[in-house]
């Protein structure tokens, strides 16, 4: 080799290895930006959703007078039920704070307290009767605004008629800290309760179930179909234009914007079969629909990934072609179809715009008991969240992504899972 | 004695006849040309007639006839591409996995045709075996990959039938000794030879009548393909055994009958020696004298 293509190979190289190094380092930023939007992503809901974890909840020196909790004046549950207890909250109140003189004070010292303070005291009595006529200290959840200002939202250098609390109620609130009154404590109201339109007594709850019940009828459905569909279609059907076709037309349906899987159910499976406005049912069949292309596509290219030599040497030993697809074709490619499988429901599970076509973005208050209930979603309940104007539903609506990403995470940790076991018995 | 069925039973001996009075040897396949040597035997088990076999358009077998005969190795060799494959694959209707293929002529087993309506292709391949050119031993353990065939067909009454056939296959398969102590671990983890040993268990455990090998041993190195040239030779007793190879020192060593495949025609068809040592056509000397191929 000549001196001159030495120096040109040289030359060559290095221009070469300044181009990889380049490269990679391309790369390298592109992963590192994505990364950095994840995290910031993660830090803001984290920020903003943690809070939503505690509740400011007043411990109230309650005297139960008879007089207002028992009407009929005989202790049966049915006068003891139809008592005035709200009255009974507010006196409790008004004997904290002894300048509370006249109906505006004694409104705006009720308002420090959630309006579920009564029957807060009314299942207390219902479920001990013997308290009626005795002093209790009763654990009560504070108003929003209140639970805002305890967790410091509300800006107190604010002029007053600029804050949702006036100077009266922070100086009472003050006083009830100086009496170690009040406290934050954990937010069982977040898990346990439906909606509600009083953010210290919204909860995920019903959403939570109504998620759940969703993707149980989009998986009983969704699942067998579309693996059925990616068996046949990769498995028995003739090569022919009718399959070519409808291979051309899943392909498609897997780009059809969601709202219009919506506007089907809501045209098929509401005003036609007349199945239930806002059930889960519904919504679970126009998310199979809407997760059936890509269980289809992705269960087919796993079958398609089986090598063929498994094929053969199950045809060869003479087994059916239907015996060499159960037997061999079906569990070998098992992990893709369970991987694209779960990747379709959760898919699914973050899917809103279809939900609204079919009613289930309307305000439910009840945890639905069943897949025929009306129900929300979780990301529709995050969507009527945020849309709400209370400070307090901000921190909620974090707490309510959190969850949902929780979820998310879990499904695609059971697909790693399965994936994982279902190769160690196959390989 | 197979050899003396083979040559000796030449029933088409109209070119042979030809070239022992000195007629000049045929330099080019000619269209429909008969086959020279000895396609033709005795006592066949497995007839081919006038087979054509179509991908599509493109014909890749053109007017085969071979027959074979029971207990003889007989060696299909030519250069890639010849259809060599493509007729070892149709005597077992592999090829019905192909949707554009599409054979002509009649196959007969045992005086059954294997293409006829009446011929259940699962039945076929029960009595007719393959082994391919690639180890494909199941995902499953070695004995579970043994007893597959045995358990599809019902031939096991119990579990100790069951043992007794996967023992005597992996025996008769010459892996007994090496695996007997971890029948249960997994077929795929075994070496090469092993596993291609294991696929002939697997043939064997259901009892064929004839057994198809693919190129057996073309992933092999040369002492697991000495094992399996050994139990070529040994299954000879129960098995009639079309093997396709590239090597032709291998085809010289296992068979008895060699044919020769050029372009999708048998061009040349006889007994072993006589075909390595005093072949008859042009193509076939120049095809085992290596000037192409």
């Amino acid at each position: 080799m000549s001196a001159n293509v030495r120096n040109a190979v040289a030359l060559s190289l290095r221009r070469r290895y300044a181009r990889e190094r380049r490269f990679r380092a391309y790369g390298f930023a592109a992963v590192m930006v994505g990364l950095l939007f994840l995290v910031v992503f993660f830090a803001t809901i984290m920020e903003n959703g943690v809070s939503a974890l505690r509740q400011t909840e007043v411990v109230l020196p309650v005297f139960v007078s008879a007089a207002d909790v028992d009407p009929k004046g005989d202790a049966s549950r049915e006068s003891l039920a139809s008592g005035d207890y709200e009255i009974v909250i507010r006196d409790a109140l008004a004997r904290l704070f002894v300048d509370v003189r006249n109906r505006q004070d004694k409104r705006a010292v009720g308002a420090l307290v959630s309006s579920e303070s009564s029957f807060v005291l009314r299942e207390a009595v219902l479920a001990n009767p013997h308290i009626v006529g005795t002093q209790i200290e009763l654990r009560v959840p504070a108003s929003a605004n209140i639970d805002m200002l305890i967790k410091g939202n509300v800006d107190r250098g604010l002029d007053a008629s600029q804050r949702t609390v006036s100077d009266q109620q922070i100086a009472w609130v003050d006083e009830l800290v100086r009496l170690n009154r009040i406290y934050l404590r954990f937010n069982s109201a977040l898990f346990g309760n439906g909606d509600s339109r009083d953010p210290e007594l919204a909860g995920i709850r019903g959403a939570f179930m109504g998620s759940i019940y969703m993707l149980l009828v989009t998986v009983l459905f969704a699942f067998p179909v579309g693996v059925a569909a990616a068996v046949y279609l990769e498995e028995f059907a003739p090569r022919n234009r009718w399959t070519d076709l409808i291979e051309v037309n899943i392909n498609n349906l897997a780009a059809v914007p969601s709202i219009v899987y919506g506007l089907l159910g809501l045209a098929v499976f509401i005003n036609w079969m007349s199945l239930p406005r806002s059930a889960p049912v519904v919504g679970g069949l126009v998310l199979a629909l809407l997760t059936l292309p890509v269980v289809i596509i992705s269960a087919r290219a796993a079958i398609k990934a089986v090598p063929p030599s498994i094929r053969e040497a199950a045809l060869a030993v003479g087994a059916s072609q239907v015996q060499t697809v159960f037997q061999h074709v079906i569990p070998l490619a098992m992990p893709g179809i369970l991987t694209g499988a779960i990747i379709g429901m959760a898919r699914a599970l973050g899917e809103t715009a279809p939900l609204l076509m079919i009613g289930m973005v309307a305000f439910i208050v009840d945890v639905p008991g069943g897949p025929m209930e009306p129900a929300t979603a979780l990301p529709v309940q995050v969507y009527l969240w945020a849309d709400s104007p209370e400070r307090a539903f901000v921190e909620r609506t974090s707490a309510a992504i959190i969850v949902l990403l929780g979820f998310l995470f879990l499904m695609n940790l059971a697909a790693v899972l399965l994936r994982r076991r279902f190769e160690r018995t196959w390989r | 004695m197979v050899r003396n069925l083979t040559t000796d039973s030449a029933l088409d001996g109209a070119a042979s006849d030809d070239l022992e009075q000195g007629a000049p040897r045929p330099h080019r396949v000619l269209p429909n040309s008969e086959s020279v040597g000895s396609p033709f035997v005795k006592d066949p088990y497995f007839q081919a007639h006038s087979v054509n076999v179509f991908y599509g358009e493109t014909q890749a077998i053109k007017n085969v006839s071979l027959e074979i005969a029971r207990n003889e190795v007989i060696a299909l060799i030519g250069p890639s591409g010849c259809g060599k494959s493509t007729f070892l694959r149709c005597l077992n209707r592999m090829n019905d996995t192909i949707d554009s293929a599409r054979v002509e002529g009649t196959i007969m087993l045992d005086q059954q045709d294997i293409y006829d309506r009446s011929m259940d292709v699962v039945a076929l391949r029960a009595r007719v075996g393959m082994v391919f050119q690639k180890p494909n031993p199941f995902p499953k353990s070695i004995y579970d990959n043994v007893a597959y065939g045995p358990r599809l067909h019902g031939l096991a009454q119990n579990r100790a039938d069951l043992d007794e056939i996967v023992h005597t296959s992996l025996d008769k398969a010459g892996l007994l000794g090496e695996v007997k102590d971890r029948l249960h671990d997994s077929g795929t983890g075994l070496s090469g030879g092993q596993q291609q040993r294991l696929c002939i268990a697997r043939t064997i455990a259901v009892s064929p009548e004839v057994i198809l090998m693919d190129e057996p041993c073309s992933a092999l190195d040369p002492i697991a393909t000495a094992k399996i040239e050994d139990l070529i030779d040994e299954l000879r007793e129960n098995y009639a055994i079309v093997i396709v190879t590239h090597s032709m020192q291998q085809a010289a060593r296992v068979s008895q009958r060699t044919a020769y495949f050029h372009l999708g025609e048998l061009i040349e068809v006889d007994g072993t020696d006589r075909v390595f040592t005093n072949p008859q056509h042009r193509l076939t000397e120049d095809y085992i004298t290596g000037r192409f191929g």
